[in-house]
């Protein structure tokens, strides 16, 4: 046995830093509690893992009948324009209602087991990206029936907006995660921002007017669903604008969430 | 090995603030009420020490036990120790993986599959994918569970499930074990199985194990040392015999201090004239340590000891003492007789004892009556000297130490336990050999 195995507990004081090294420890745990996520979402459910395709695909319908003169306008069949959207959307929505419920969820967890409790809100996220492959996998064949061709910048820039959503949704994640425990007012709330993020993410292409365009750029995700369309299927002029704000927006909304969740998380096994 | 202690704790405090546990949650507007409230009139929150100054040192290898009343401090020592929560106040430093087990079966899924939760389950204890890969087909054989691993667990009998969560739990191999109270749930011949198979891995191992239990049997059987903690504090700390010994005594104290004192003639007694020449003087209910004692083990013997007077000389007199046990609500279980003894007693003060060896009593409360009747060897019945409810005693759960090994406890059986071997079964023709026999 040696001295470095020593654990010392005492009173924590302060900030506590991240401890990465022991996140990295745990990454086999990080990978079942994912896998459980994945695995447990649809049970017992008559179309299973359909679902996560079917849930963008009923709104891309919706959103064709209802708002077809958008896409119009932007020069792309209405399906493929919203579905587009849709893909990272779904990701971000799913990713962050279930990160923010993943330490409530997981109550009996907390009180018994000790594990960093980072663990819980990245593996929702990380299993929201299942659904996003299975989601992203049917776009590339109604890329294939339209016969739309994506621009040779999608390689690096649909793995870097990916990217972005995904912090965002963490960031976000862990706010509401560490929130809802003490706070199941979280719980209410989730659904509401999301709804409202649905519109001001999807249609945020159809502003046009300042300076509301660089006020939509604040939400991260009117940036990755631009993105998205204008790699893939070329619409719009690109996001260069918004990417800036977003980026930042992101980065802030990860950072916070990070510290603000571990300062709380002491008291996470006594509270929840 | 270093001489290091595997586990030591200074001054180890924690702090509950009162309203946090007992309430599921809290919302926003009981935050802001209660801030403002608290700004208004000034008055701080209710808070309550779960656990105070607690020092201990635990060697590596050693088996500790952790004993004390509800609300003592016990879990909450293991959750720090386990870092579930943060200390208050002092100082652990533990040395060495820990393995943490406040419950069996932690993150089960009912729908998963005995496979996936095993791994899960595994994960969740700290072990290493390939670990738990390795000892995969050992788990599920000790559960017994092999046709059923790709079943969901929600289709598993409740025993299944136990078992299996049992078996994951048993084959965690950390350097030191924090063990709460699981063993108190489900089959008891599988838990039996259970820590036996964590006491191999201590002793072969040298693995250190910190074990919480009600049930003082299953302390008694694993640890050498023991720590009973009262209201958050540790009342003592020292060899597990000892100490079960004080815990036990001090917790009898409802059941009485096993010393009657009887020599009060007019203390309620159906006596007749025979009490103004011998009587009871005193009853003292013993441990095998020979304290006297209200509280006892199961499965342990208490000796029964009698003092008696002879206020006058008695001749060639026929003597019999007679003690009762009853359950608490009145139910005779046995009568101990002495058997009518010819006497010749001087004045003074005579002393008698039995034993009761071995001790069928189930964990309960038992009620000790008295009975002394005379009779002169020319005449009858010269009268009686009797006590219902002369003393009281109570008998508590030793169910591992008793060796009881098929899954009941003594209550499920009845009030006493008896050991009647069945012969073995054997094969037996379909024709029934019975005579028939002809009536009329």
């Amino acid at each position: 046995m040696s001295e470095s195995t020593v654990q010392v507990i005492r009173p924590s004081q302060g900030w506590v830093g991240f401890r990465f090294g022991e996140l990295w420890r745990y990454r086999e745990l990080l990978f079942f509690l994912a896998w459980r996520n994945v695995l447990i979402r649809y049970k017992q459910t008559v179309l299973g893992f359909a679902w996560a395709v079917l849930q963008p695909l009923l709104l891309m319908v919706v959103m064709t009948l209802f708002f077809g003169s958008f896409a119009r306008r932007a020069g792309v069949p209405g399906p493929i324009f919203y579905y587009a959207g849709l893909v990272p959307w779904t990701f971000f929505a799913n990713a962050v209602s279930q990160a923010s419920n993943s330490l409530v969820g997981n109550a009996n967890l907390l009180s018994k087991v000790y594990f960093p409790r980072l663990t819980a809100p990245i593996a929702a996220v990380l299993a929201a990206l299942v659904d996003f492959a299975a989601a992203f996998a049917v776009l590339v064949v109604m890329m294939l029936a339209y016969g739309i061709a994506p621009r040779p910048a999608a390689v690096a820039v649909v793995p870097g907006l990916l990217l972005l959503a995904l912090a965002t949704a963490l960031g976000l994640g862990l706010w509401l995660s560490a929130l809802n425990v003490s706070y199941r007012d979280v719980q209410y709330v989730v659904p509401f921002l999301i709804q409202i993020g649905l519109f001001a993410s999807l249609f945020a292409s159809n502003i046009h007017r300042e300076p509301w365009r660089t006020l939509l750029g604040l939400n991260p995700l009117a940036g990755v669903v631009e993105g998205f369309r204008w790699a893939l299927v070329g619409s719009g002029n690109g996001f260069s604008r918004m990417a800036g704000i977003s980026v930042a927006v992101s980065a802030l909304l990860l950072l916070s969430g990070a510290v603000y969740f571990r300062r709380v998380e002491r008291t996470f096994a006594d509270v929840v | 090995m270093s001489s290091e202690p595997a586990i030591a704790t200074e001054g180890l405090g924690k702090r509950y603030r009162l309203g946090i546990r007992p309430t599921a949650y809290r919302t926003l507007r009981d935050t802001l009420a209660e801030r403002l409230r608290r700004v208004g009139h000034g008055v701080p929150a209710e808070t309550v020490w779960a656990l105070r100054d607690v020092s201990l040192e635990v060697r590596p290898g050693e088996a500790i036990g952790v004993i004390g009343p509800n609300g003592a401090g016990k879990t909450t020592l293991l959750k720090i120790l386990s870092r579930i929560t943060e200390p208050t106040e002092g100082v652990a430093r533990v040395a060495g993986r820990v393995g943490s087990l406040l419950e069996v079966g932690t993150g089960f899924h009912p729908e998963l599959t005995g496979r996936e939760n095993v791994f899960l389950n595994g994960a969740i204890l700290g072990m290493r994918r390939a670990e738990i890969a390795h000892k995969f087909d050992a788990i599920v054989e000790f559960a017994g569970v092999e046709q059923f691993v790709d079943t969901p667990v929600k289709r598993y009998s409740s025993g299944m499930y136990v078992r299996l969560a049992f078996a994951v739990a048993a084959h965690l191999d950390t350097e030191i074990l924090l063990v709460d109270e699981v063993l108190s749930v489900g089959d008891f011949a599988f838990q039996r199985r259970s820590l036996g198979k964590m006491q191999e891995q201590t002793a072969a191992e040298g693995r250190t194990v910190l074990f919480v239990s009600h049930n003082l049997g299953s302390v008694k059987v694993l640890t050498e040392r023991c720590i009973w903690l009262e209201r958050g504090r540790v009342r003592e700390i020292g060899p597990t015999e000892e100490v079960f010994r004080n815990y036990v005594a001090s917790y009898g104290g409802e059941s009485g201090s096993g010393f009657v004192d009887l020599s009060d003639l007019t203390r309620g007694r159906a006596s007749t004239p025979l009490a103004q020449e011998v009587s009871f003087e005193t009853l003292e209910l013993l441990d095998p340590t020979g304290t006297a004692t209200g509280a006892h083990l199961e499965g342990e013997p208490i000796t029964v000891r009698l003092r008696v007077r002879a206020h006058t000389g008695i001749r060639r007199t026929r003597l019999q003492l007679v003690c009762r046990l009853a359950t608490a609500d009145g139910a005779v279980l046995f009568s101990a007789a002495s058997g009518p003894r010819l006497v010749d007693l001087e004045p003074g003060l005579y002393e008698t004892a039995f034993t009761i060896d071995p001790n069928p009593l189930s964990a309960g409360g038992y009620v000790v009556w008295l009975y002394a009747v005379t009779m002169s060897d020319v005449a009858a019945d010269r009268g009686q000297d009797l006590l219902r409810s002369a003393a009281r005693l109570t008998v508590e759960d030793n169910r591992s130490a008793a060796g009881d090994d098929d899954g009941y406890t003594w209550k499920e059986k009845g009030l006493i336990r008896v050991d009647y071997p069945w012969n073995p079964l054997r094969a037996a023709s379909e024709r029934v050999d019975t005579p028939l026999t002809t009536l009329g």
